[in-house]
């Protein structure tokens, strides 16, 4: 549904995005991630054909946004960062202007913007004047427009942002259900959400893809993943560790807490280290009460791409 | 086309929900009022016209036209909104058109209130009505040309103070070029080419002619081709702050 093909935007001699080049098919969620001034909203804008690159193509459902902007903007819903909308509109003013440059009119209209304000809960606030509206109605007003003509393709950037944790998590699950028959791309700095709501992430850095994949492929990056933290009762700490140490599969084992006859210790594997610790037990006297398998931590993935390309830039 | 006419719409509505525009056609009514009544000594003259009435016009829209204009494409960038309204399936042009068309109609209401001068030369006497039509064609089109340089210097800057100002200066520009006080005495050095030149580009003898009573082709070309210029000018602009 959306292809980008080493697109790049170069404002002077600063490269702002440097030949990224990644697609999204229909029932795709892509989390957009990177630090504050990665090239991300650099790419949305070249992406729904505010911008027009330096180089490089994206189609939109196989038109070029360059060459045919206005078949491709036809199937794009675009929420811009922060949320720009006319402050001398109310929100049903301001839909209906949307529906109909949308080209809908009439009862296509009026069903357009029914439909909408149920999804963004605006019921309450459609007479009011959208200079009047809290952040999160604003936010809303605005997705609202991205969604009023049904697009194929959604792009959102940080729709998140401003709003509170139940309406996070409403967005979140819209954008969950939504994703089901679109291609949606969305921007943001919550590493949770992209877990929550993506079924894939890219994260970029100074205009250049440095990751992708599934969030847990992402997450398998994290030096902790595949950590194993086991809680044992009935065994004394010193023994236990030299036992756990001598297992084949078991490269590393460090002692976390102990206390109420319970140790807990962390295992860095090598290998497949399950069977071995299970049939360990079975021997042993001791009680193995929980076994954790880190998955990693995307914030931890996140860091390590990304930090020390910020260090050298500062 | 239809799209064209969303914009407008839209446009037209943001100025009738701000009290700014009641605010203008009032001011616009009464100094419009007060210069023909007063200064012009319209019924002292004792003849049943209204050429008092449009020898200001210029002057008025030198100030009044920038700032209805002065929002046109400011407030786009300034809210933001400019990136929402691009990137929905509507072309530059169509945009820049539609905005222009809103506050062009816009200024052709507040002009329309002004029938009841007509009405008073009217029952007063026997007015040429060919004349006072050819005068309200050429204070609309003046005000076009006035406006689409409005919407040029609005698309440079986020800010309307500026876009005001830069609207008046060049507004004003286009006024002495062409006003007698300023182009007599240069006729008495200047050779006759360079006068024409000058007096060419200057919107009074246009505006003049055509409050002679005849709309003449080449008055009409010059006024239109000001606006397409500008309009154009104003496209340019805005692709160059996406580049």
């Amino acid at each position: 549904m959306i292809n980008v093909e080493k697109l790049t935007k170069s404002f002077g001699p600063k490269l702002a995005v440097d030949h990224i080049t990644f697609t999204v098919a229909k029932g795709e969620v892509l989390g957009f991630l990177g630090p504050n001034g990665a090239g991300k909203s650099t790419s949305m804008r070249m992406i729904t054909g505010y911008l027009p690159p330096s180089e490089g193509t994206v189609t939109i459902g196989g038109f070029d946004i360059s060459e045919n902007p206005l078949e491709a903007k036809r199937r794009i819903g675009y929420l811009p960062e922060n949320a720009p909308i006319y402050s001398d509109m109310s929100v049903a003013g301001f839909l209906s202007f949307c529906a109909e440059m949308r080209g809908l009119y009439r009862a296509a209209k009026a069903e357009a913007i029914e439909r909408v304000v149920e999804m963004c809960f605006l019921n309450r606030v459609m007479q009011q004047s959208v200079d009047t509206l809290s952040k999160g109605f604003r936010h809303r007003t605005c997705l609202a427009q991205a969604l009023i003509h049904d697009p194929e393709v959604l792009i959102l950037d940080e729709p998140t942002d401003g709003l509170d944790p139940n309406q996070k998590h409403e967005v979140r699950s819209l954008l969950r259900r939504l994703g089901t028959d679109k291609a949606i791309i969305f921007s943001t700095h919550i590493l949770e959400e992209v877990e929550a709501a993506c079924t894939r992430a890219l994260i970029i850095d100074q205009g250049a893809i440095v990751a992708i994949g599934t969030p847990q492929e992402l997450k398998a990056r994290s030096p902790s993943a595949g950590n194993i933290v086991v809680t044992v009762n009935g065994a004394e700490k010193q023994s236990l560790v030299s036992q756990l140490e001598s297992l084949a599969t078991v490269s590393q084992c460090e002692f976390l807490s102990a206390g109420d006859n319970r140790v807990t210790l962390r295992l860095t594997p090598k290998g497949q280290i399950l069977p071995e610790l299970v049939a360990l037990a079975g021997r042993s006297s001791w009680k193995v009460e929980n076994i954790q398998i880190d998955e990693g931590r995307l914030d931890d993935v996140f860091r390590a791409i990304t930090l020390p390309d910020t260090k050298t830039a500062a | 086309m239809k799209t064209i006419w969303t914009i407008t719409k839209r446009e037209l509505w943001a100025y009738f929900t701000s009290p700014v525009a009641y605010v203008f056609i009032v001011i616009f009514l009464l100094l419009a009022a007060a210069f023909t009544l007063l200064v012009s000594g319209f019924f002292e003259r004792g003849v049943a016209d209204l050429i008092p009435f449009f020898f200001w016009h210029p002057w008025l829209y030198l100030f009044l036209v920038p700032a209805v204009g002065m929002r046109l494409w400011a407030e786009e960038l300034r809210l933001g909104t400019i990136e929402l309204l691009l990137t929905m399936p509507v072309t530059p042009w169509q945009a820049i058109l539609g905005k222009f068309l809103a506050s062009w109609m816009f200024l052709c209401i507040a002009l329309a209130l002004t029938f009841p001068l007509v009405i008073t030369v009217a029952y007063l006497g026997h007015p040429d009505f060919g004349r006072i039509a050819c005068g309200y064609i050429g204070s609309f089109l003046l005000a076009g040309a006035f406006l689409s340089i409005a919407s040029l210097t609005s698309a440079l800057t986020r800010n309307q103070v500026v876009a005001f100002i830069l609207a008046v200066v060049i507004s004003l520009l286009l006024i002495l070029c062409g006003w007698r006080p300023i182009t007599d005495p240069l006729s008495a050095w200047a050779p006759a080419w360079l006068v024409d030149a000058v007096t060419s580009v200057g919107v009074m003898t246009h505006f003049d002619s055509i409050q002679r009573g005849v709309v003449d082709s080449r008055d009409l070309l010059f006024f239109i081709s000001v606006i397409l210029f500008s309009l154009f000018t104003t496209s340019v602009i805005l692709r160059a702050h996406r580049t």
